[in-house]
C-alpha cells in the first residue's frame, strides 16, 4: 500500500507533505468513525440577526487563523536563519496594545482610525522584529537566544503601553473583523489568512525571495559569495514575520474586543514552531514549503477541536496533544524513514526473488 | 570573590578562553551589582541572610539551569524542565497527601524515589527520541513540556497542600549558622538559615562541574557539542553521550521538583511556569553557548544569582512591580547576549559562522 501511495505522491510533487496530509486524513477518519456529526455545518443567526456558519469544521478553520498566519512568517525565519523566533506571542501583545491604545485614544472607531491603528500596529511589530533581526543577522546571535529577550519582557512592555490590565474597545467594525461581516456567513479571519497567503504567494512568484531565503539557509557563505546579502535576507524574513504577527494580533484583538497582555496570543510561538515542524520543514533552515506549515497549523487546531469535542477538559488537552505530536514527528524522523525504505527494498527484493524461483 | 581571583590567577598563565572570560564577566557583574545594593540600598542587603536567601529561593532554578547547561554544551536544548518540575511537585504532593505511609522516613524516601523516577522517565524518553530517533530536540522537549503540563492538570487542577508530618519536618529542617546571623532589635541572636534545598543545589553544581570536567562523559559532551562529526571520528559514541546528557537533565529536573516542593510545600498547576526560559537565560549569562561546546556550570550558577539579585533589588526598590523586574531581566539578558556576540566576533573564532547553524 505504501509503495503505490508514495509513487502517486511523488508524481504529484508533495513528498514532503505526505506525513502531514496522512495525519490530517487520519484525524478526519477518526472523527468520522467517532461521530459523523462532527462535520455538520449549521447556519446560526447571531445577535444582530445575520446568518453565520457554525460547527466544528468552521470552528477549526476560524480559530486556526492567527496560528496559520504566524506560522507562515515563522517558516520564512526558520528557513533563512536556521532558528526560531520565540517572541512572536510577546510582540503580538505589544502591537495589539499599540493598536487598541490608538483606537481608544482616537475616540470613535471608523475606517480611517482603524487604518491608522492597523498601520501603527504593523509598524510596531515590524520594528520589534527588526530588533530581533538585527541581533540575529548583524550580531550573529542564535535566533532563539536573541528572541528570548523579547519573550521574557515583551508582555511587560505591552502592559506598560496600555497602562491597564484589559483595555476594551467596542464597535461594529471591530466585531466585523474579529467575527463576521454582516451578510457574509464565513468568519472574517479566514479571509485574512487567504489574503496574507496570497500576498506571500505573489511575493514568492514575482521575486526571488524564496530562492534567496533558501540559499541563505542552506549555506550562508556560498550565498554571500553569489552576491546575496544574508543580512538583508534575514532582515526581510523578520520583517515579513512582523507583518504576519501584526495581522494576527489585530485579529486576536478584534475577536475578543479587548487586549489582555497576559493571555493575548499566549504560547502561540510554541504552536507556530510545531506547525513548521509538522509541515515537514527542517528546523535547521534551508528548503521550506509554506503550504506544509499552514497545513501544520490546521492539524494542530483540528486536534485541539477534536479533543474538545471528545469532552476532554481544556486544561488537560496538552497531554493528549503531546502524544499525537510525538507520533507525527516520530513518523517523520530520519531514522524511521530509513528503516521504512530499507524494509520496503528488502520486501521488493524478496518478491523479485520469489518471482524468479517460481 | 576568592573563586574569581583564583580563576583569574590560574587563567593568566594560559590565554584566557572565551568561555572563562564570559564567566568572569558574569561573576564580576554579580559582585558589582550586589556590592552596589549593599552600599546604596543598605538595610536588608547588609544581612547575610539576604545573600543565603538567593540560594534558598532559587535552589530549583539553580538545579534546572545546571541541567540546561549540560544539554546546551552538548548542542541540544531542553525546554521541558519547567514542566517536569510542575509534574514532580504535583505527583509528590498528591502522593504525600493521599497515599503516603505514616512512617515518615519511608514516606520521604518514597517521595524522593517518585520525584527522581518521574524525572528519569522523561529523561529516558526524550533522550531516546533525540539521540536514537534523531528528532529535533526543541520539538521533542516541547512535546515533553506539553505532556508534563497536561499530566499535572490531569493529576489535579486544584492546588494541593502538603501536610504530611514527615515531609513538613524535612521542610522545617534548616542549617543554622549562628556566626553569620544578626542581632534583632530585642537583643536575640537570629542565626542565618540555609535550607536543605539550597545545600542540594550547591552539591548539584559541584557534582555537575566535576562530571563535566573530569569524566569521560563530560568530555564527550563537550566534544559532541563542539563538533558532532569530529566527535564521531574520535570514536566517541555520540548517540550514547547525547542520550545520557538528556537522562541527566531529566533526573536533575525531577530533583529540582522535589527541591521546589521542599521550599514551598504546596503544588498547583502553574508551578515553575516558564522557568525553563529563566534557566536558559541563566546559562547564557553564565557564558554557555546554545550552539554547544562552550560553557561551564559555575558561570550558570552566577547567571541564576544575577537574575535572582535583579529580582531582589527591584523588589526592595520603589519600582516594585513585576513588569519592571521583567524589563530589567530582559535588559540584562540583552546586554550579556550582545557582549557575547561582540567578544566572539572580535576574536574571529570562525565559530561565528556556524553560530547560525542549528544542531538539530
Amino acid at each position: 500500500m505504501d509503495k503505490k501511495k508514495e509513487s502517486i505522491w511523488k508524481r504529484m510533487g508533495i513528498g514532503q507533505l505526505a506525513i502531514p496530509l496522512t495525519a490530517l486524513a487520519l484525524l478526519f477518519l477518526f472523527n468520522l468513525i467517532r461521530d459523523p456529526g462532527f462535520f455538520s455545518v449549521v447556519v446560526n443567526i447571531n445577535n444582530s440577526g445575520n446568518p453565520v456558519l457554525g460547527g466544528n469544521l468552521i470552528s477549526v478553520i476560524n480559530s486556526a487563523s492567527e496560528l496559520a498566519i504566524i506560522s507562515m512568517g515563522m517558516t520564512l525565519v526558520t528557513a533563512a536563519c536556521g532558528g526560531q523566533d520565540i517572541s512572536v506571542g510577546a510582540v503580538g501583545a505589544i502591537s495589539a496594545s499599540v493598536f487598541i491604545k490608538l483606537l481608544i485614544g482616537m475616540g470613535n472607531v471608523t475606517a480611517g482610525t482603524l487604518t491608522v491603528a492597523t498601520l501603527a500596529c504593523i509598524a510596531t511589530a515590524v520594528a520589534f522584529m527588526m530588533f530581533n533581526g538585527t541581533l540575529v543577522s548583524v550580531f550573529r546571535i542564535q535566533p532563539m537566544i536573541a528572541t528570548l529577550i523579547l519573550y521574557s519582557c515583551g508582555r511587560s512592555i505591552a502592559y506598560w503601553i496600555t497602562g491597564s490590565a484589559t483595555p476594551q474597545v467596542d464597535s461594529p467594525i471591530i466585531t466585523a473583523i474579529g467575527m463576521t461581516i454582516p451578510g457574509i456567513p464565513v468568519p472574517t479571519p479566514v479571509f485574512m489568512v487567504i489574503l496574507v497567503g496570497v500576498i506571500l504567494a505573489v511575493i514568492f512568484k514575482r521575486t526571488n525571495t524564496a530562492l534567496y531565503t533558501q540559499s541563505v539557509g542552506i549555506n550562508q557563505g556560498a550565498a554571500r559569495l553569489n552576491g546575496i546579502s544574508p543580512t538583508a535576507v534575514k532582515m526581510l524574513a523578520f520583517g515579513l514575520l512582523g507583518v504576519c504577527v501584526a495581522v494576527a494580533s489585530v485579529i486576536a484583538t478584534c475577536r475578543m474586543s479587548q487586549v489582555s497582555h497576559k493571555t493575548l496570543l499566549v504560547d502561540i510561538e510554541m504552536d507556530a514552531i510545531l506547525a513548521v515542524a509538522i509541515g515537514g520543514n527542517s528546523l535547521g533552515g534551508g528548503k521550506f514549503r509554506m503550504s506544509g506549515s499552514i497545513l501544520g497549523a490546521y492539524i494542530i487546531t483540528m486536534l485541539t477541536v477534536t479533543l474538545l469535542a471528545m469532552g476532554i477538559n481544556s486544561v488537560n488537552i496538552k497531554a493528549y496533544k503531546a502524544v499525537v505530536i510525538i507520533i507525527i514527528v516520530g513518523a517523520g524522523s530520519p531514522v524511521i524513514k530509513n528503516r521504512m525504505i530499507l524494509w520496503r527494498n528488502r520486501r521488493s527484493a524478496a518478491a523479485v526473488k520469489g518471482g524468479a524461483a517460481s | 570573590m576568592t573563586t574569581a581571583n583564583r580563576t583569574l590567577r590560574r587563567k593568566q598563565r594560559e590565554p584566557l578562553s572565551d568561555a572563562s572570560l564570559l564567566t568572569l564577566i558574569a561573576i564580576g557583574i554579580f559582585v558589582v551589582m550586589y556590592a552596589a545594593a549593599v552600599i546604596f540600598m543598605g538595610g536588608a542587603f547588609q544581612k547575610v541572610q539576604q545573600f543565603l536567601d538567593l540560594f534558598n529561593e532559587n535552589a530549583a532554578l539553580i538545579i534546572i539551569a545546571c541541567a540546561l547547561t549540560v544539554v546546551m554544551i552538548g548542542g541540544g536544548i531542553n525546554i521541558s524542565v519547567g514542566g517536569i518540575i510542575g509534574l514532580t511537585c504535583m505527583a509528590c504532593a498528591k502522593f504525600l497527601e493521599y497515599s503516603a505511609p505514616a512512617n515518615s522516613t519511608l514516606a520521604v524516601l518514597l517521595t524522593v524515589a517518585l520525584a527522581l523516577g518521574v524525572g528519569l522517565a522523561f529523561g529516558l524518553f526524550e533522550g531516546f527520541m533525540v539521540s536514537y530517533l534523531e528528532i529535533q530536540p526543541f520539538i521533542v522537549t516541547l512535546a515533553g513540556m506539553f505532556l508534563a503540563r497536561g499530566l499535572t492538570t490531569i493529576l489535579s487542577v486544584n492546588p494541593v497542600k502538603v501536610t504530611h508530618e514527615g515531609f513538613q519536618a524535612l521542610v522545617k529542617t534548616k542549617l543554622q549558622i549562628p556566626w553569620l546571623g544578626y542581632t534583632a532589635k530585642n537583643g536575640n541572636l537570629i542565626p542565618a538559615k540555609l535550607e536543605i534545598g539550597a545545600i542540594i543545589a550547591v552539591a548539584v553544581v559541584a557534582a555537575v562541574w566535576l562530571m563535566l570536567r573530569y569524566t569521560r562523559l563530560g568530555r564527550g559532551i563537550y566534544a559532541l557539542g563542539g563538533n558532532r562529526q569530529s566527535a564521531l571520528m574520535l570514536g566517541i559514541n555520540v548517540k550514547s553521550v547525547c542520550f545520557r546528557g538528556y537522562v541527566i537533565s531529566g533526573l536533575l529536573a525531577g530533583l529540582a521538583g522535589l527541591v521546589f516542593l521542599m521550599h514551598k510545600p504546596a503544588a498547583n498547576a502553574s508551578i515553575a511556569m516558564r522557568s525553563e526560559m529563566d534557566a536558559i537565560a541563566a546559562s547564557i549569562i553564565g557564558g554557555t553557548l546554545l550552539t554547544g561546546g562552550v560553557g561551564n556550570v559555575i558561570g550558570t550558577l552566577f547567571g541564576v544569582m544575577i537574575l535572582a539579585a535583579i529580582q531582589k533589588i527591584i523588589g526592595l526598590s520603589p519600582l516594585n512591580e513585576s513588569w519592571w523586574q521583567d524589563m530589567a531581566s530582559g535588559a540584562m539578558l540583552g546586554i550579556f547576549i550582545l557582549l557575547q556576540s561582540v567578544i566572539l566576533n572580535r576574536r574571529g573564532k570562525g565559530g561565528t559562522k556556524d553560530m547560525q547553524a542549528d544542531r538539530g
